[in-house]
């Protein structure tokens, strides 16, 4: 969906301000929010229920009311919808949206300098879910969504994992410490957690990820066989999968349907630069920066890394102080974008051999990042991984339809 | 061989929402760089505060977590006998303001805080502070300008047994004149604060979150003053130096959010 849509949609919603719940009207609607991953989970739900027949979208991410507005209006005839909505924006739209599912993911530090703070965004849904008709499918491994959800009628739990718990250490009811348990001898991926000061805690989970199949309580066994990489996208996969069969789809051919999905708007793209096969990941906030330095990984070739600090990044870059670039240690990596220096200073304390780009050109970071590990163009592959804006430069150099 | 320095981190799960934690992970770096050994101690919400440390962190947070972690130090205790014991305190932003003797609460009232730095805030009508902001710092100190991000919406008013950190140069620090000099002086803002804890030092800030990344010299003056001058010595560190350059121009530039925030009265009154 291009701006002009998104333009489209904002004057529409000018001259009728009702037209969202108007569009939004008999169709049976899924809502989809998260702090990383919505887009990612969107579009795999999508691909699940298309399966049953067409569905609308707003696949690019476009996710406040003028972007819902653009992606409704676009597929009139659409029985049903799956709809990517920004965290904030969850509140005040869904009475308008009235869906069947709506599909929480994960809570996180992100761009403080100008959202709220993540417990107030949590606190948030809790108000907006109490006494709403929509059923939920919820993360019971992160507790911030745990809180969020815990006030809806109807909650299906999923035990989908998490990778960041700093946002977690205080209970989000009471403020007291919140315990976790080994997940090796816990059902689920993340593992149960309790709060030491008030009964908050994992909910009993009524479908979990078990050893890269998706189970259900009553039984139901599927392989997720998902095409994306890392845990975030399983945790991704599952909660897009259970609201699918929650929906109405059948699971086996959700499931299959969801794998051919190999990059979504952009993300995880392969792309030749410079005679190097490089693979585009975006990273917008300490918790996402963390799930993408894990899929890079493990091979110990260069990396790129970006980092933009316009308004849609956020203008203060001190989170990078919460990702662990510590374990970049050993591989050479490409400080670059705006704020590059800011990197540079970061990746220096990590003690993380690195060189400098101060901009966001992609051929020029691929040539460092070959020259500076020593192997040329014989450096396979490399992973770039660019903030928002970073990541938007990319696409834009190297053309947004792959 | 001697004991290894503590850094005590202080409820990084209550004060450590932009990035604060990396004031450990800097003073850590710095020491081992030259030598000396040194250990980041978290210590969360139920653990005893250890009071042998040589130097404690605290960071940034929202309003509920702040106030639950100015209780919980206070019947501690840990961080004061650390502090009156010879230790040094660097708080930053909510940090800062639970170190002082009062502090904006939640839902309206005063929160009571740990009395090391002798300052108090308050909940003005002025709006949030948020962009780039810019220190030169008191000359005892012998520091080179200082550089950060501010986000926060208390005001401080520095109180007799403190002194300020320095003066604001871009930003809005501790707040108007009015309000962060204890004498309502002329002149610039104050920023932050410096108060002397029996044998001990609590310094605070409105530089937020990783503030000794951007600023080596405060960072290594926080380490003398905590083990003396052998834990200061020159490093080679190019892209600190790039990265100071480069902001310190960007606020010259006028490149800030903070300024754009200003309500319309310090407009007049800048123009006056």
């Amino acid at each position: 969906m291009g701006t002009g849509s998104v333009i489209g949609g904002r004057a529409s919603l000018v001259v009728e301000p009702r037209l969202l719940e108007h569009l939004a009207g008999g169709r049976r609607l899924a809502v989809v929010s998260a702090t990383n991953g919505k887009t990612t989970m969107t579009r795999l739900l999508a691909e699940a229920l298309r399966t049953m027949g067409p569905v609308a979208s707003n696949a690019e991410g476009a996710n406040m009311a003028a972007g819902l507005v653009a992606a409704l209006g676009s597929a009139p005839d659409a029985p049903r919808g799956v709809l990517e909505i920004d965290e904030r924006w969850l509140p005040p739209l869904l009475g308008d949206l009235n869906p069947e599912i709506v599909l929480l993911g994960n809570l996180s530090r992100d761009q403080l300098d100008r959202t709220q703070e993540v417990r107030k965004l949590a606190d948030g849904w809790r108000a907006a879910l109490d006494g709403a008709s929509a059923a939920v499918v919820a993360n019971a491994d992160d507790p911030l969504v745990v809180w969020g959800a815990g006030s809806a009628a109807s909650v299906c739990w999923v035990g989908a994992g998490s990778g960041w718990r700093a946002d977690a250490s205080a209970c989000p009811a009471c403020g007291e410490r919140l315990r976790f348990e080994d997940p090796a001898t816990s059902p689920g991926p993340g593992g149960a957690w309790a709060c030491t000061g008030c009964d908050l805690a994992r909910p009993t989970l009524d479908a979990w990820i078990d050893d890269g199949d998706v189970v259900w309580s009553d039984g139901t066994r599927i392989a997720s066989g998902q095409a994306l990489p890392g845990r975030a996208n399983a945790e991704n996969a599952a909660l897009a999968l259970v609201a699918a069969r929650s929906m109405g789809a059948d699971p086996a051919r959700a499931a299959e349907a969801m794998g051919r999905v190999q990059e979504v708007a952009g993300r995880y793209r392969r792309t030749v630069v410079a005679g190097i096969t490089t693979r585009l990941l975006l990273a917008k906030n300490p918790a996402g920066w963390a799930e993408s330095l894990d899929m890079a990984i493990g091979a110990g070739r260069p990396v790129i890394a970006a980092i933009n600090a316009r308004i849609a990044d956020g203008r203060d870059p001190s989170w990078l102080w919460d990702v662990p670039f510590e374990r970049l240690r050993g591989r050479f990596v490409v400080a670059a974008g705006e704020r590059a220096l800011d990197l540079a200073v970061r990746l220096r304390y990590a003690e993380v051999d690195h060189a400098t780009f101060p901009g966001t050109d992609l051929g020029a970071c691929v040539r460092l990042a070959a020259e500076g590990c020593g192997r040329g163009a014989d450096a396979g592959a490399v992973d770039a991984i660019g903030n928002y804006t970073a990541f938007q430069d990319w696409l834009d150099e190297v053309g947004r339809d792959g | 061989m001697a004991e290894s320095v503590g850094i005590a981190l202080l409820y990084p799960g209550l004060l450590g929402t932009y990035g604060d934690g990396g004031n450990a992970v800097v003073l850590e770096r710095r020491l081992a760089w030259r030598d000396i050994a040194a250990e980041i101690v978290v210590v969360e919400p139920g653990d005893p505060v250890p009071d042998t440390c040589q130097l404690y962190l605290l960071g940034g947070g929202e309003d509920g977590p702040q106030s639950q972690a100015a209780r919980l130090l206070d019947e501690d205790g840990g961080v004061r006998r650390g502090v009156e014991g010879g230790g040094v305190l660097f708080a930053v932003c909510a940090g800062m303001q639970i170190a002082g003797t009062t502090f904006p609460g939640p839902r309206g009232g005063r929160g009571s805080g740990l009395g090391l730095l002798d300052i108090e805030t308050l909940r003005t009508d002025e709006p949030r502070a948020v962009g780039e902001l810019a220190v030169e710092p008191g000359q005892a100190l012998d520091l080179e300008r200082l550089t950060g991000f501010e986000n926060h919406a208390g005001r401080t008013r520095l109180l007799p047994g403190a002194r300020p950190l320095g003066h604001v140069s871009v930003g809005v620090g501790n707040g108007s004149p009015s309000v962060s000099s204890a004498d309502g002086a002329d002149g610039p803002a104050t920023e932050g604060a410096i108060t002397e804890v029996g044998a001990g030092i609590a310094v605070g800030t409105y530089l937020h979150g990783p503030a000794l990344a951007r600023n080596p010299d405060l960072a290594d003056w926080l380490l003398a003053a905590a083990l003396g001058d052998e834990a200061r010595g020159p490093l080679d560190e190019p892209e600190v130096v790039a990265l100071r350059a480069e902001r310190l121009a960007a606020v010259a530039a006028g490149r800030t959010d903070g300024v754009a925030r200003r309500t319309w009265r310090d407009r007049l009154l800048r123009r006056s």
